[in-house]
């Protein structure tokens, strides 16, 4: 089931992308709208991180395109922000917080130009936004797994972008913290700015975005998420997993729930 | 007189080297420049049988070029044709080392250089080959004022590029989305390293030059978590090591290159003892993190 959305902001068309001549996402066509909140669900290694990396233009594709705003990459990177995956991070690296939030600049800045001070204004604000102003001269290293996660939603946040890619902010966060993030980026929505993210939690997924993807390789699903986070739908996705089943059920019910209160 | 030469020229050489080696040792690509001081043999050889001396600035350039491309070399090996990047640089240096080693041997009766002078060079020969005014006069030897225009260049170049290089070694992908340009980057401080070695294969030879690159990075590495303080003290530990070196050469009456090299290492076992000790006490003191 995939819908084409109005005012598109992210148009992908017959996307495939491989590894190793192994594709990891298979002719992927999906349009998403202008000041929503999009979730990228999808079993363990379903191509997600990919998907937004196509997105952004930083994995070579097999074929197909990538529009943002209409227009290509190259033209519209100034407006595109990105959380990588925990993973990623070398967190050994000698930086600070602040250090990291400031190269959420960087690509704004232009060649050989150093910092002014609208930009650490700008950084100050962003680590005020996510509560870290305390901690800004810390190594990342040292600060615990919910602290690590804002410091690169501040970067991203630095950036000033229209559109927002977040690989996995959840992962390794703890429920207050998490609690917090989403409702910055429900903010960031209400400002017309359009934040994707790839989740893993099925539960709190029909709860957080308005906008849903499925994906395991091939494109399952792209739609408002009542209309996705269906049970057939979900089967079809994680191919009717015993543990995913049971979560289900549990969606199920904050459905009716929701259903119930709006 | 020809000592302050020796040890100034040293620092000169090792300063460049700790600089470039701290970016070098943070991409995890330590081992690129090993690979790069060797592969430039070739060049140094070829450049040699051409122009005919080695004082001659296309000697330079065709040298350090060679470096270049190595770094290419390994890149396409290993993004092209997959092949592990360990692998890469173990195939692309080889060669380009052995080739060296033959022309050298081939054309030996041709040039004034021998596989010695070129792998572990010869800092106590450098006050003979100094760099005259046209009124005769004397003002140094040559290899001092190349290693100063190097690391002049090498310290323009971190100055102005901070930037860049510090976003395309923390995080190459991200620096592509926000539209710096990781390969590009990657090309200058590799060339940086590559020219930073072929100006420094008379004093410290190409060998030794790897450990300035990566010894004096990898204890300033320990000592800090800010990126600056880790470049300041990087090039501070590779003077140390320079001047260490030298008295330890002269008492010991051994090679100089050789015994800077035994600093450097002598000053990161230190350095290593301190943090393990210093990490003990504070375990026991600060409070765990939250
Ligand atoms: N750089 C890479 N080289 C080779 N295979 C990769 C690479 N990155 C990801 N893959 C493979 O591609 C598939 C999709 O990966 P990914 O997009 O990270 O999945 P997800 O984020 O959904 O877990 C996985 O099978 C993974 O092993
Ligand atoms: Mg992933």
């Amino acid at each position: 089931m995939i819908l084409q959305a109005e005012n598109q902001v992210v148009d992908v068309h017959n996307l495939t992308v491989s590894y190793d001549n192994k594709p990891v996402l298979w002719n992927i066509d999906l349009t998403l709208p202008k000041g929503a909140l999009v979730g990228i669900i999808g079993p363990n290694g379903a191509g997600k991180s990919t998907l937004i990396k196509a997105m952004m233009g930083i994995v070579p594709v097999d074929s197909g395109y990538v529009k943002i705003f209409g227009e290509a990459l190259n033209v519209v990177r100034q407006k595109i922000a990105y959380v990588p995956q925990r993973e990623s991070v070398d967190w050994d690296f000698p930086a600070s917080v602040y250090d990291i939030v400031m190269m959420g600049r960087y690509g704004k800045m232009g060649l050989f130009k150093r910092p002014r001070k609208a930009d650490a204004d700008v950084v100050m604000d962003c680590l005020r936004k996510v509560g870290l102003v305390a901690l800004k001269d810390r190594q990342i290293a040292q600060l615990s797994g919910g602290q690590q996660q804002r410091v690169f939603l501040a970067r991203a946040l630095a950036q000033e972008a229209d559109l927002y890619f977040m690989d996995e902010p959840f992962a390794g966060v703890d429920i207050a913290t998490e609690t917090a993030i989403i409702e910055l980026l429900r903010e960031m929505r209400n400002d017309g700015k359009t934040v994707v993210v790839v989740h893993h939690d099925l539960q709190s997924a029909a709860e957080y975005f308005n906008w849903t993807i499925l994906i395991n390789t091939r494109l399952i699903a792209s739609g408002p998420t009542p209309q996705v986070l269906t049970n057939e739908l979900l089967q079809k996705t994680y191919g009717g997993k015993l543990d995913v089943l049971s979560q289900m059920q549990d969606i199920i019910k904050i459905e009716a729930f929701s259903v119930g209160h709006s | 007189m020809s000592e302050i030469w020796i040890i100034l020229t040293g620092a000169l050489v090792a300063i460049s080297c700790g600089l470039l080696g701290s970016f070098l040792l943070l991409r995890k690509m330590a081992m690129v420049g090993d690979a790069i001081s060797h592969a430039v043999l070739p060049g140094i050889v070829i450049s040699f049988l051409i122009t005919g001396t080695r004082e001659s600035l296309p000697m330079l350039i065709g040298a350090g070029i060679i470096g270049v491309i190595t770094t290419f070399l390994i890149e396409m090996l290993h993004q092209k044709l997959k092949l592990q990047e360990d692998a890469s640089i173990g195939v692309s240096f080889t060669f380009l080392f052995a080739l060296g080693v033959i022309l050298i041997s081939q054309f030996a009766d041709k040039i004034d250089l021998d596989q010695d002078c070129v792998l572990y060079g010869d800092l106590a020969m450098i006050p003979f080959d100094q760099l005259t005014l046209t009124s005769g006069i004397e003002i140094g030897p040559r290899a001092f004022y190349v290693s100063m225009i190097n690391l002049m260049v090498v310290i323009a170049v971190i100055v102005l590029a901070y930037k860049e290089f510090v976003i395309t070694t923390f995080d190459n992908s991200y620096a592509k989305i926000i539209g710096i340009s990781a390969t590009l980057w990657h090309y200058v401080l590799m060339s940086c390293v590559s020219f930073t070695t072929v100006t420094s294969f008379e004093s410290v030879g190409a060998i030794l030059v790897v450990a300035f690159l990566v010894v004096p990075a990898a204890t300033a590495y320990l000592l800090t978590n800010k990126l600056k303080i880790m470049l300041a003290l990087s090039a501070l530990f590779g003077l140390l090591s320079s001047v260490g070196g030298y008295y330890l050469a002269t008492y010991f009456d051994s090679s100089i290159a050789g015994s800077m090299s035994v600093v450097a290492g002598f000053i990161f076992g230190l350095v290593f003892s301190y943090t393990k000790i210093a990490v003990r006490n504070t375990v026991q003191t600060e409070p765990i993190l939250k």
